[in-house]
């Protein structure tokens, strides 16, 4: 099976520091991949060069065998990568049901649509209505974004995800700073979503990462330290050296 | 060589008010369009306090600076402050809005003519060397341009309060923290821009003239200097106003038809070529 | 699919016209007939709202900050001046050509202003516009330069209605053209092209990860907007018969900013209803005294940036609060 996402070799330099360095990462279709390391080891670094939002000192970018490296952000939404960000980016003075359907027209292509007016375009609020459904945001539907609490804020950053109907999904963290009650809905959610799509999961939580994952690939200092199956990660002397130590003894 | 001269003389004066602006603009980030009416202020200062009360050329001028400095202080106090936080478009509305109303000020007390203006009589007249006439008055405003300049690069680079200044404006909550009166260096850094505005003004009567409207009528001058010169840079920004000095002179006796045309020009191609200006830093923050 | 139990209405019906819009619409109407001798600033009115309007979608809803957008203004008045000068005096024509001109300006020059940052947008637009204001000052055998571009002869409209001394014809020439653009402008704005232009706004940032290409929307706003500028524009020349260089200056984009804070950005009437109490609170309050007025207005753009960003729009919705508003 070929790899629905694919590195080569991907670098990132900031001056004379690397935040990225020699990557080569394979993701199969379907996966449920966690991507882990320390504080500053790089791994939203490694989502902004896949999603096009840094352009790569080097290496090559490749989604479903196409070499993307060179494609905008939007090209590789329009191809089916598609993030959420570990500091929300949202639109704070729309309701929830208008950003997500923003999302939703832009997946629709009817983002240059001038002429009919948002509301007549059924279709697409009706999705975007369907999907506060299933994430359970039918309550705040109307409300306006700015005046959610964080864990419901947190939730609209991945509705409006996946509103664009991705095929990689790509999540940084997606529960940081969410009150524990509210961040395991949030991973209930995560783990319902078909296996349509691919999923790359960056955490800090090793519960939920080993509850979640299938495969683990550990990111020091920017560079791929290993990847492997969940068990032989927890397993292995280098990483609880640099990572894991406490969290698997305790 | 006459106009070299000329456009250097001018150039002078245009630094002398533009490096205030790149000042707030450059080093406080703060879009001040209402740079002018500072230096309108000096030189009305300057204006008055020679041909009403008879005071010295030589006292008059600095006592225009220190006026626009006092007026910057006030206004630093009371208002600016508020807006640091602001975005560019409420800074620039802000600083649009005090523009009208340094304008219509200056209108009610002064009338929309022109300042009359007599240099007092050691500063006038030329010296004559062969193919080159030197106005004894361009001559001063080049010493005069050259000693604040090397002064400020000094102030900058070597005193407690450049330091402190430098400190203050790359990460005002650090400075706080190393016990640096952040509010108060602003304050000082405001009023020495807009001093520094005020003498301008007083100096640049005999050349840029002085009437009402003047704080709108060189407002893309100074813009050009700090976008040229780099941010907060005073040796870019002498660099960059002795240029558009040059420019504007030469230019206006050899191509009078291009005129200020390519001067707008340049400032647009900088901005989009070099955002941080041809002597700044390389790398933006 | 299942039924979703949300009333989806808000948004379903969220471009439905409000009583308060019709009412505002029957303004011009009445305007004509209790100022029947002020027609030609009540046409000035109707120009400088649709200007203003122009702003209000590259400021308002694409947020692109600009200060030189009387070079848009300037181009389609001399623009439809010179179309009139040289046998095109047929208004809509002259409409057409200034929207086609200033709208190919905007389209070259938005990919210098994309660039950068506020700051540097603001620069570069102010740079742009005194470029052509310069271009213009200097061109005389074209603009006429300081003295204006004389023999403007407009034909009239649709053949039928010549503009008349009385400027009735062009007061209404004007407050048609106004009304159609604004209700183009309206459906724009509420279409998902207009959301897309609020989503950049809000959140830059997001945009292309939901698969916007940015810079093309921005670039398409910013040509909109400039061809809506240019027609206002036109509209300038053809009701005066005549384009004074300061169509394009500095002053002028200037003040077009603050009117329309002053009533308040991104809803389309803030502009509307900016651009009438400004204007006749010039008329009433300069003819006092010129110097004054300036004074006054310049406060007054202070205390608003201070204290009330939101402009009349953002006073009539916290009024309002409780009732639904037009938007
Ligand atoms: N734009 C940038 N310029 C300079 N350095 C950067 C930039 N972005 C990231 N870095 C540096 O690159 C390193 C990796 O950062 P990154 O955000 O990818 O880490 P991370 O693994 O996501 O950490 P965290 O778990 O804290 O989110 C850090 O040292 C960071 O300071
Ligand atoms: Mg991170």
């Amino acid at each position: 099976m070929t790899p629905v996402l694919q590195t080569r070799n991907l670098s990132k330099r900031f001056g004379g520091f690397f935040a990225s360095k020699d990557v080569s990462l394979s993701i199969e279709p379907g996966a449920r991949h966690a991507l882990i390391g320390p504080n500053g080891a790089g791994k939203t670094t490694l989502i902004n060069l896949l999603t096009g939002f840094l352009e790569p000192s080097a290496g090559e970018v490749f989604l479903k065998g196409e070499d993307v490296t060179r494609l905008a952000q939007h090209q590789r939404v329009k191809r089916g990568l598609v993030r959420t960000f570990q500091i929300n980016r949202l639109f704070a003075e729309m309701t929830v049901l208008e950003s997500v359907t923003l999302s939703v027209c832009e997946r629709l292509g009817l983002g240059w649509n001038w002429w009919r007016p948002v509301g007549d375009h059924t279709a697409a609020i009706d999705e975007a209505a369907e999907l506060l459904a299933t994430l359970r945001l039918l309550d705040v539907a109307h409300t306006q974004t700015r005046s959610l609490a964080y864990g419901r804020q947190r939730m609209i950053e991945i509705a409006l995800a996946l509103a664009a109907k991705p095929q990689v999904l790509l999540l940084d963290e997606p529960a940081a700073g969410v009150p524990t009650d509210e961040s395991r809905e949030l991973f209930e959610t995560i783990a319902q979503l078909p296996r349509e799509v691919t999923i790359v999961l960056i955490e800090h939580d090793m519960d939920l990462v080993f509850r979640f994952a299938e495969r683990i690939s550990v990111l020091v200092g920017g560079a791929l330290l290993t990847e492997d199956l969940p068990e032989v990660i927890a397993r292995d002397r280098r990483v609880r050296e640099v990572y894991l130590g406490e969290a698997l003894d305790g | 060589m006459t106009i070299i001269f000329d456009g250097l003389a001018a150039g002078m004066l245009l630094f002398l008010i533009s490096v205030g602006l790149s000042v707030t603009l450059g080093l406080m980030n703060f879009v001040n369009l209402a740079h002018g009416a500072f230096a309108m202020l000096g030189g009305y200062t300057c204006a008055l306090l020679l041909s009403r009360l008879g005071v010295p050329f030589l006292l008059a001028a600095p006592a225009a600076a220190a006026t626009a400095a006092l007026a910057g202080i006030i206004l630093e106090r009371t208002l600016y402050r508020r807006l640091y936080a602001a975005t560019h478009l409420d800074q620039v509305l802000f600083s649009i809005g005090l523009i009208f109303m340094s304008i219509s000020t200056a209108h009610y007390f002064f009338g929309a003519t022109q300042q009359a203006f007599v240099l007092p009589d050691f500063l006038k007249g030329q010296i004559n060397l062969p193919g080159l006439d030197v106005g004894i008055y361009r001559l001063f405003l080049i010493v005069v341009g050259l000693i604040l300049a090397v002064g400020l690069q000094w102030m900058v680079s070597h005193t407690r309060f450049g330091a402190e200044l430098r400190a203050a404006v790359d990460n005002p909550r650090a400075a706080r923290g190393l016990g640096i009166n952040v509010d108060r260096v602003f304050t000082l850094a405001f009023a020495l821009g807009s001093g520094l505005a005020g003498l301008g003004g007083a100096l640049g009567i005999e050349m840029l003239g002085l009437d009402p409207g003047f704080p709108v009528k060189y407002i893309v001058y100074f813009l050009i200097v700090v976008a040229v010169g780099g941010s907060g840079n005073i040796k870019g920004s002498l660099l960059a106003s002795l240029m558009l000095g040059l420019f504007d002179v030469a230019g206006k006796y050899y191509l009078p038809q291009v005129g200020a045309f390519v001067i707008y020009a340049v400032m647009v191609v900088m901005l989009i070529v070099r955002p941080q200006g041809l002597f700044g830093r390389a790398a933006a923050k | 699919m299942t039924p979703v139990k949300l009333d989806l209405s808000p948004l379903r019906r969220a471009a439905a016209w409000h009583w308060a819009e019709y009412a505002f619409w029957l303004l011009p109407l009445v305007a004509y007939f209790v100022f029947p001798k002020n027609l030609a600033l009540l046409s000035q009115i109707a120009i400088t709202a649709l200007f203003c309007l122009s702003l209000d979608l590259i400021l308002g809803y694409a947020g692109i900050v600009s200060l030189g957008h009387a070079a848009f203004f300037g181009l389609g008045a001399y623009a439809a001046g010179l179309m009139a000068k040289y046998g095109w005096g047929d208004p809509l024509l002259g409409l057409a050509g200034a929207a086609l001109a200033a709208a190919a300006a905007g389209f070259l020059t938005s990919f210098l202003v994309l660039r950068g940052a506020d700051l540097t947008r603001l620069m570069v637009t102010l740079g742009v516009s005194m470029m052509l204001y310069e271009a213009a000052n200097k061109l005389t055998d074209f603009t006429g330069g300081v003295d204006g571009l004389q023999g403007v002869d407009i034909q009239p409209v649709l053949g039928m209605f010549s503009f008349d001394l009385y400027g009735k014809t062009a007061y209404w020439y004007s407050v048609a053209v106004l009304f159609l653009m604004f209700w183009v402008a309206r459906r724009l704005v509420h279409s998902p092209f207009g959301l897309s232009l609020r989503g950049i706004r809000q959140n830059v940032g997001r945009m292309p990860a939901i698969g916007a290409p940015v810079n093309a929307r921005l670039v398409a706003a910013y040509t909109i907007g400039a061809a809506y500028a240019g027609v206002a524009g036109a509209l300038l020349t053809q009701t005066t018969q005549f384009v004074s260089l300061d169509v394009m200056a500095f002053s002028r984009s200037a003040e077009l900013l603050l009117i329309l804070v002053l009533g308040g950005t991104g809803s389309l009437y803030g502009a509307l209803i900016g651009t009438m109490v400004f204007m006749a609170a010039h008329h009433f309050l300069s003819d006092i005294n010129p110097q004054y007025w300036q004074f006054w207005l310049g406060a007054a753009l202070v205390l608003i940036v201070l204290f009330a960003r939101d402009g009349i729009m953002g006073l009539l919705r916290k009024l309002s609060a409780p009732a639904r508003t037009p938007s």
